[in-house]
């Protein structure tokens, strides 16, 4: 099969960029969408012009790297899947695809597909973890946790960090991402103590790194590849809400 | 060069304890002042720079990717071991050890071993307190599974993604570490040079690759967590950027490499679908537990499963091991596949592959209980092939998973350059020539969280007491300009062939040579092309674009580069061992019946090979195995 | 923790105060619609109603300044959001798609803009009464002889006018829209919408607005068709029934006597 792709093709952070049309041609429909851009790229080489850059690395869809907007829509158009795991056979001989990088103020495009993450980072280290020194860890059974909890913390902690749900929310919103991580630990027991400082120090690292707001319009929800529902949102909100409640009333130690 | 293994004496089981009261410590007022480098943030990575940083000293994390989350060992799916003995089975330290020995072929250190087994337990209390959803059950305990091998219950897993849940764990805490200003974390940084001062590890080269920029850090001592070697395959279940190139700069700077052909086949992978193909995907072999292995027992039969009847099905791993059946080892698995596949069953279109099926499994537990053990496997599955497992049998072939050998380490995991620890994969210590499923999570958190954190003080209290080296020091100038020479070289190469076509052509070799099974003229041969072919990468690779800003293919140049002289090792080494052991498979020795022939009296050794200067061949040092424990028997389970 | 900085700052914060004025903004219609829809029994109902609220004088004022200022919260804090969210993506997409939203979400500042000229019209022509002439705002008795306005009359009067009445059935639709994404949406910003209840939550707010909206359309619809009368023989358009109790309890007199009194009222 054979295919029109428009890419977005942008040499650095600090250059303009601009869509370049290239034809892929001889593909096969088992190709992954990466492997056919792989495809186009050696066809670059050949021609002496620089191959398109793009995220990837794992390419079975877990670590989160690769990052396209394909077509007006993260990761392409299947449902639940990373740009890694959509395959050619999701597109029509000659059909013209769009190619973009995820884009956001707190996204920015380092060169052509590829666009920094790292506010993800700033908001983890900010609050998304259990504070456990490594030894001084009660037995794992001691703290018994229902399989529905459990199963409700996997569902959250299945986020890859991608960034689909800033890359499709209108508004470059990361209150998918911030709440899977946030809910995760604010479920477990083990998550309690630290449950209201978390929410409230992720937020206002989420809202420093320049994201937009949740307008509860859930495009995040429905272009996550792992599906992570949006009532996680609801949850955050709800612990949101709470630990600044508490923090009105609480009383302070001297 | 003399490898001193360092391991404690005494008794088996108080040997990890002698150790740590008999080594130094670093006074607390003091940790802050020793800088120290960790390369990678995989598991083993980022769990040794938390823990370190939480310990007091300076530690600065670099990874090549974007974020420390996106680590390879995100990709395990299986589960991690432990010796928890939760569902009262009988496992224990001593059996956990004893499997981890055997599964390894008896090439591995006994003593590294079964301290991995003792601090097992340590990783599950740690892991759960740090908010890693495993599996549980009703009740609220921990829920296990057995895998891979084992006749226990032994492995925690969080659905398909343990290895994703266990790293993002270590994620988190190195996370905390960073927000709290204890870790420096350097993201988008490839290491490519060691520096090494006065014989000792002090610092590191990086190329910033988003920007382009050569940058100089150095520290008391380096720590390389920076994974195993399998791209030197190009197909392999490994993530696309994983490379050897960290761990051979510090090979080429005088830390051994030991045992480079132990190389897992991994025997449950989607085959290969057409030469596009850029990665291979891994099911998790937790299939094995419910799955049939099966082909058609005449060879050319190309009717679909369903119609080949019952007594036409050759079910080989319950024929041929009746006690293990469908679970025997990783390697022999693998290899069985790939002798059905030579006899010209196999199946699929290309027949590399056999079936995988489940429909016995249905019928006994229902469609719901397989969805539920495996749903997202079989989601995977039909994600890649567009097939439906619950319909008909999956197709699995087997495909290189992960490599037992690395660097060299001693029982402080210090490679035979002072002051430069290996961790995780990238070292070759604890799985002997075979590595059993759900050891390996283990054995990265193990040595970030328990063993580095114990043994690096040893090394710190005997160097001098005073700062980092500066990075104006001149072998900082020598490492660098070692690194935009080489950067400099391929961009200005202007050759014809792209660095891809280079490393489909070496990983065809290495797979063809030092795959599965391995012969001595096959890997005289590859001796011979290999070089050739590396000679012919040095002069007509093409590197487009240039080194100031983000460059793919300069990145993957310089990676393949150093996988072509691995690559030569790999075959020296396999050349040498001139026996079968674990994933190391020499066609001339085997027994009658096509099992693996050990030569326990010649090759009861690590290979550890010396660089000795490009296109010199390295010096093959032994470190002789001496099994205190463990008797060594001829692996069977049949 | 600075519980302003919270509500007023913080993005999560922002859209629990915008969740928490639109429900008392919301309560506010409801409320209103209710007392609308004593229209439709006799007119001292609504117009004893309306004298009531004008009694309390001080206190309505209270509670206008306080919706006023809900309001302005409101509308402030979505401009402000709004704005925000566009800087969030200084660069947009080519193509991008919609996956999901649904349309009264995506319209929410269209409906909320429309709405707030409504609201200012509605204000003018209903409260402030200054879009029409003094023919528009008649007065009355109540049957046990109160001079009073004759609300009743008045909204008859104000929905004569086709274009003036297809405008507030139109607003009002808006208004159900903005609220059909708004009310799930508040649940979801308090955190109070989960898996359990989120498809009922959303039924219900469906029907909410639904109702809410027939409710309305059927004041204007029935002030225009005729439905409800005018039942004030100084207003024109009031056509004497012989069934009509009205003209029996009352003199023309008191009438006149209460005209003054209300004049008297507003200046």
């Amino acid at each position: 099969m054979k295919v029109t792709l428009r890419v977005w093709r942008q040499k650095d952070g600090n250059s303009q960029g601009k869509f370049e049309e290239y034809a892929a041609e001889g593909l096969n429909p088992n190709m992954s969408f990466l492997e056919m851009l792989d495809v186009v790229n050696e066809d670059l080489i050949e021609k002496g012009e620089e191959p398109i850059a793009f995220a990837y690395d794992c390419r079975e869809g877990i670590c989160g790297t690769c990052s396209c907007m394909i077509n007006g829509k993260p990761h392409g158009p299947e449902n639940g899947a990373t740009t890694c795991q959509t395959y050619m056979r999701s597109f029509k001989d000659g059909d013209v695809i769009v190619v973009e990088p995820f884009r956001a103020k707190a996204f920015p495009v380092q060169k052509d597909l590829v666009t920094d993450r790292a506010a993800f980072d700033s908001i983890m280290q900010a609050g998304g973890y259990i504070t456990s020194r490594a030894g001084s860890c009660q037995d794992a059974n001691a703290i018994p946790i229902s399989k529905e909890i459990a199963d409700l913390a996997m569902d959250a902690a299945a986020c890859i960090g991608c960034g689909a749900c800033v890359a499709a929310c209108k508004n470059s919103s990361a209150m998918l991402f911030v709440s899977a991580k946030a809910g995760q630990l604010n479920l477990l027991p083990q998550g309690q103590p630290e449950k209201d400082s978390r929410v409230v120090n992720m937020v206002s690292a989420m809202d420093e790194a320049g994201f937009g707001n949740c307008t509860n319009q859930y495009e995040c929800s429905a272009a996550c590849p792992k599906l992570i529902s949006e009532e996680f949102i609801s949850k955050m909100n709800r612990d949101y809400l709470s630990a600044s409640v508490k923090g009105l009333f609480s009383a302070k130690a001297l | 060069m003399i490898l001193d293994s360092k391991i404690p004496s005494g008794p088996l089981e108080e040997k990890w304890d002698k150790h740590i009261m008999d080594g130094k410590l670093v006074n607390p007022a003091n940790k802050r002042k020793y800088e120290i480098i960790v390369v990678g943030t995989g598991l083993a990575g980022a769990s040794a720079a938390s823990t370190l940083a939480e310990l007091g000293y300076s530690v600065k994390a670099f990874t090549f990717h974007d974020s420390p989350r996106r680590a390879h060992s995100i990709a395990a799916q299986g589960g991690i071991n432990a010796t928890k003995n939760y569902q009262n089975d009988g496992d224990s330290v001593y059996r956990l050890f004893y499997d981890t020995v055997k599964g390894g072929d008896f090439r591995s250190r006994e003593a590294n071993v079964y301290r991995l087994s003792q601090v097992s337990a340590n990783i599950i209390d740690q892991c759960v307190a740090l908010g890693v959803p495993f599996a549980r059950e009703y009740g609220g305990l921990l829920a296990n599974r057995s895998f891979g091998g084992a006749q226990v219950s032994r492995t925690f897993y969080a659905r398909g993604q343990t290895g994703q849940q266990l790293l993002l764990g270590a994620y988190s805490g190195l996370s905390r570490q960073i927000g709290l200003g204890n870790v420096e974390l350097f993201a988008n940084r490839e290491m490519l040079e060691l520096v090494v001062i006065d014989g000792h590890a002090k610092g590191i080269i990086t190329r910033d690759v988003i920007t382009g920029s050569i940058e100089k850090h150095s520290a008391h001592a380096v720590v390389l967590a920076t994974g195993g070697y399998s791209n030197v395959f190009y197909l392999s279940t490994s993530a696309l950027n994983s490379n050897v190139t960290a761990a051979w700069r510090a090979h080429r700077k005088g830390a051994a490499f030991a045992n480079p052909c132990y190389t897992q086949i991994h025997p449950t992978c989607i085959p290969v679908s057409g030469d596009y193909q850029s990665k291979l995907t891994l099911m998790s072999e937790s299939l094995r537990n419910d799955g049939r292995i099966w082909a058609p027992k005449n060879p050319g039969d190309k009717r679909p499963a369903d119609q080949i009847p019952e007594d036409e099905r050759d079910y080989y791993l319950e024929r041929k091991y009746p006690s293990f059946g469908n679970l025997a080892p990783r390697d022999i698995s693998s290899r069985s596949a790939k002798e059905v596949c030579d006899e010209g069953r196999g199946v699929g279109e290309t027949g590399l592959g056999v079936y995988l099926d489940f429909k016995d499994a249905i019928d006994r537990l229902g469609e719901d209980v397989i969805r539920e053990r495996y749903g997202n496997l079989f989601d995977i599955y039909h994600e890649i092939t567009g097939e439906s497992a619950y319909q008909q049998p999956m197709r699995i072939y087997p495909a290189v998973h992960y490599t037992m050998g690395g660097l060299w380490v001693d029982y402080n995991l210090m490679s035979t350059i002072p002051g430069c620890f290996v961790l995780g994969e990238a070292n070759f210590s604890d799985h002997g020539a075979n590595r059993l499923g759900a050891s390996a999570l283990m054995q990265g958190l193990a040595d970030g969280y328990f063993v580095l954190p114990y043994t690096i003080p040893h090394y710190l209290a005997e160097v001098p007491r005073e700062p980092a080296p500066p990075i104006d020091h001149p072998e900082f100038a020598k490492a660098e300009e070692e690194v935009v020479n080489r950067t400099k070289a391929l961009l200005e190469n202007n050759g014809k062939q792209s660095v891809n076509s280079f490393h489909k052509r070496l990983g065809k070799i290495i797979w063809d040579k030092c795959g599965m099974a391995r012969n001595k003229s096959g890997l005289e041969e590859a001796i011979k092309e290999i070089p050739a072919l590396r000679q012919e990468f040095e002069e007509d690779v093409r590197v487009l674009g240039a080194g100031d800003n983000l460059n793919q293919s300069l990145e993957m140049a310089g990676r393949v580069a150093d996988f072509f002289e691995l690559g030569e090792l790999m075959c020296r080494d396999a050349l040498a061992r001139e026996e079968s052991c674990g994933g190391h498979f020499r066609e001339e020795h085997q027994y009658e019946d096509g099992e693996a022939k050990r030569d326990d009296e010649g090759f009861s050794h690590v290979s550890a090979w010396e660089w000795k200067g490009k296109d010199q061949p390295q010096v093959c040092h032994n470190e002789k195995l001496e099994y205190e424990r463990v008797k060594m028997v001829t692996r069977s389970y049949k | 923790m600075n519980i302003l900085h919270v509500l007023f700052k913080s993005s999560i914060g922002k859209k629990i105060t915008m969740a928490v004025t639109g429900f008392i903004l919301f309560g506010f219609v409801i409320g209103h619609l209710s007392g609308n829809l004593q229209i439709f029994a006799h007119p001292d109902k609504i117009n004893a109603y309306a004298h009531f609220l004008e009694a309390l004088g001080p206190g309505l004022w209270l509670i206008r300044l306080f919706l006023l200022a809900i309001l302005i919260i409101h509308v402030w804090l979505a401009a402000q959001l709004t704005l925000e969210n566009k800087a969030a993506r200084p660069q947009g997409y080519q193509n991008q798609i919609t996956l999901r939203a649904t349309l009264a979400s995506r319209y929410m500042r269209v409906t909320g803009v429309i709405v707030l000229v409504f609201i200012v019209y509605h204000l003018l022509h209903f409260t402030v009464r200054v879009t029409h002439g003094p023919e528009a705002y008649p007065n009355t008795v109540l049957i046990d002889g109160t001079p009073v306005r004759d609300v009743h009359s008045m909204i008859i009067l104000g929905f004569q006018n086709p274009l003036i009445s297809i405008f507030y059935i139109l607003a009002v639709g808006l208004l159900s829209w903005h609220l059909r994404h708004g009310l799930v949406s508040m649940f979801q910003s308090i955190g109070w919408q989960t898996r359990t209840w989120s498809k009922a939550l959303n039924k219900i707010v469906l029907a909410v607005c639904v109702l809410y909206f027939l409710g309305n359309a059927l004041i204007v619809g029935a002030a225009m068709s005729g439905q409800v009368r005018i039942q004030n023989p100084q207003v024109a358009g009031y056509v004497c029934r012989t069934d009509c109790e009205i003209c029996g309890l009352r003199n023309a007199a008191t009438i006149a006597e209460s005209d003054e009194a209300a004049s008297d009222n507003q200046s």
